[in-house]
């Protein structure tokens, strides 16, 4: 699988998850957290290296997505405070535990192919690649 | 709050379909008032579940649409729609009805029309209910099934092929539903040699794209026998969402809503899980039956494998489990499948299951939308 939109460009947009008044941290962001209340800050997770909790490569594709579709759970360490995301990989040459990092690529699938309304939301985001 | 009855039970034949979506909801509410011998102009509500159906196939409106062609008039009626727990939600929103004292006889109809799409477009209508986060991965439920049934296997150190004997156990169940989408047997050689679709799922872990409806009519206890000697009752039900964005569940391997659901029927009914006779749960995806079946309590988190490799969860087990073939089998029209599960423990509860009857007094039903983001769990007894 390649990834030629992948890009380490210096414009790329933060990986924002939001800290809460508890501690706890959440990608993507909520209006309130676990405990009720509103984020105190955002945390940029495009800074931090992160576990691999599981993947999967799907063949079976909707519109508008590469196919085969390499995609991952993994989980950040931000000074202690553990933080999940999901994301497409970069490669399907991977196992549970291994590192990853974040890598920004300007489109994931294509707006407009499938059923969601291209206005009504981004579609830019964070690859996952593991760290060597 | 009033003891609820079922009066009257119907399902279509489910699979590939020529009928669109208000001839399919007509024809299983036509039967079920057959089946309870009433006219469509006593019925005080008529709910509807289903998902999509302005998205599938251009239809809104269908609850007064269905109403119309039933002559529910002047019913209440609405849609409900809670993603691939609709009919859960519908049998619900029934219950609810007729236990509040609002209906004294309420319909509850569950249908989708989905086969005229493509398995892409089909897949893709559904991935909507994705938070964005997800969505722009393009993120679908099946690969939501791939990611948890890697992290199940490697945590619990179960076998792949205890996967692939939920589909074989299954299938074999479908053959004896003569309304099932597939009524054929598959051994485990063809479940593990399938095509990849998330892996490590291939494409036998995965349940048909299928058109179909069912339908349920339900009163107060109180009244039921005046309808009709052979009649069921709710004894407990519960509903719970869990998170939308499914990565932030503190354990990828629990499914927090069925935990939640299954705890608020249960002590609704005054009941525990020692006292399920038989089930009817939410294989969408094979996985999906170990943590159903763990996170109501019937075995231990992780070893709801071992009960399936065991034969624990057979037609002739402890534990029968998707007696109708679930999911997996039958097909899964979105709106209808939460409604036929509860036919199966209707037909099961009242001895005319056919072949495919098992001991029972006491059965649940577990219908999970989204990837666990909202869960129904209905238990039902036999009539006193």
């Amino acid at each position: 699988m390649s990834d030629t939109e992948t890009s380490d460009t210096d414009e790329q947009p933060p990986m924002e998850a939001a800290r809460y008044p508890d501690g706890s941290i959440l990608y993507p962001t909520h209006p309130v957290g676990p405990d009720g209340n509103e984020p105190v800050e955002t945390v940029d997770l495009s800074e931090y290296p992160a576990t691999l909790i599981t993947w999967t490569t799907s063949t079976a594709t909707p519109p508008g997505v590469r196919e085969p579709n390499s995609l991952a759970i993994v989980e950040f360490d931000v000074d202690g405070e553990p933080v999940r995301a999901i994301g497409q990989l970069t490669t399907d040459d991977i196992e549970i535990g291994d590192t990853v990092e974040p890598v920004y690529a300007e489109e994931l699938r294509e707006p407009g192919a499938g059923i969601r309304e291209p206005e009504s939301q981004a579609w830019d985001g964070y690859r996952f690649r593991p760290v060597e | 709050m009033e003891r609820v009855a079922i009066i009257g039970a119907s399902m279509t034949q489910f699979g590939q379909r020529e009928a669109w979506i208000r001839e399919l909801l007509a024809e299983a509410g036509e039967a079920c008032l057959d089946d309870a011998g009433i006219e469509g102009s006593a019925v005080d509500h008529l709910y509807v579940s289903n998902m999509a159906s302005g998205e599938f196939e251009g239809q809104t409106g269908i609850a007064n649409a269905v109403a119309h062609d039933l002559n529910a008039i002047p019913a209440y009626t609405a849609r409900i729609d809670q993603t691939s727990s609709s009919g859960g939600a519908g049998v619900y929103g029934a219950w609810q009805s007729v236990a509040s004292g609002a209906s004294d006889l309420t319909l509850l109809i569950g249908g989708e029309k989905m086969t005229h799409r493509s398995t892409a477009e089909a897949t893709d209508v559904i991935a909507s209910l994705t938070h964005p986060a997800e969505y722009k991965h393009g993120v679908t439920l099946p690969s939501f099934a791939g990611l948890t049934a890697r992290r199940y296997l490697h945590v619990h150190d179960a076998p792949r092929e205890s996967l692939a004997k939920v589909a074989v156990k299954n299938h074999k169940n479908g053959v004896d539903n003569p309304h099932a989408q597939f009524q054929k047997e598959v051994d485990l050689e063809t479940v593990m040699e399938s095509p990849i679709i998330a892996d490590p799922l291939r494409l036998y872990d995965f349940c048909p794209i299928t058109d179909g409806s069912a339908a349920l009519l339900l009163c107060p206890e109180s009244v039921a026998a005046e309808y009709t000697d052979d009649y069921v009752t709710i004894a407990g039900i519960g509903g719970a969402t869990d998170t939308h964005v499914v990565h932030e569940r503190a354990d990828p391997t629990v499914m927090g809503g069925v935990v939640d659901s299954g705890q608020a029927a249960y002590e609704m009914a005054g009941l525990g899980p020692e006292d399920i006779d038989m089930a009817e749960l939410h294989d969408m995806f094979t996985i999906l039956e170990f943590l159903q079946s763990e996170g109501l309590g019937f075995f231990e988190q992780g070893e709801g494998w071992k009960a399936v490799e065991e034969g624990i969860t057979d037609r002739d087990g402890e534990l029968p489990i998707n007696t109708s073939g679930g999911l997996k089998s039958k097909g899964h029209p979105l709106g209808a499948s939460g409604v036929a599960q509860v036919y199966e423990v209707y037909k099961q509860l009242l001895g005319e299951a056919g072949p495919r009857q098992v001991e029972a007094e006491t059965g649940l039903a577990c219908n999970v939308g989204g990837f666990g983001n909202c869960v129904i769990t209905t238990i039902m007894e036999a009539a006193q």
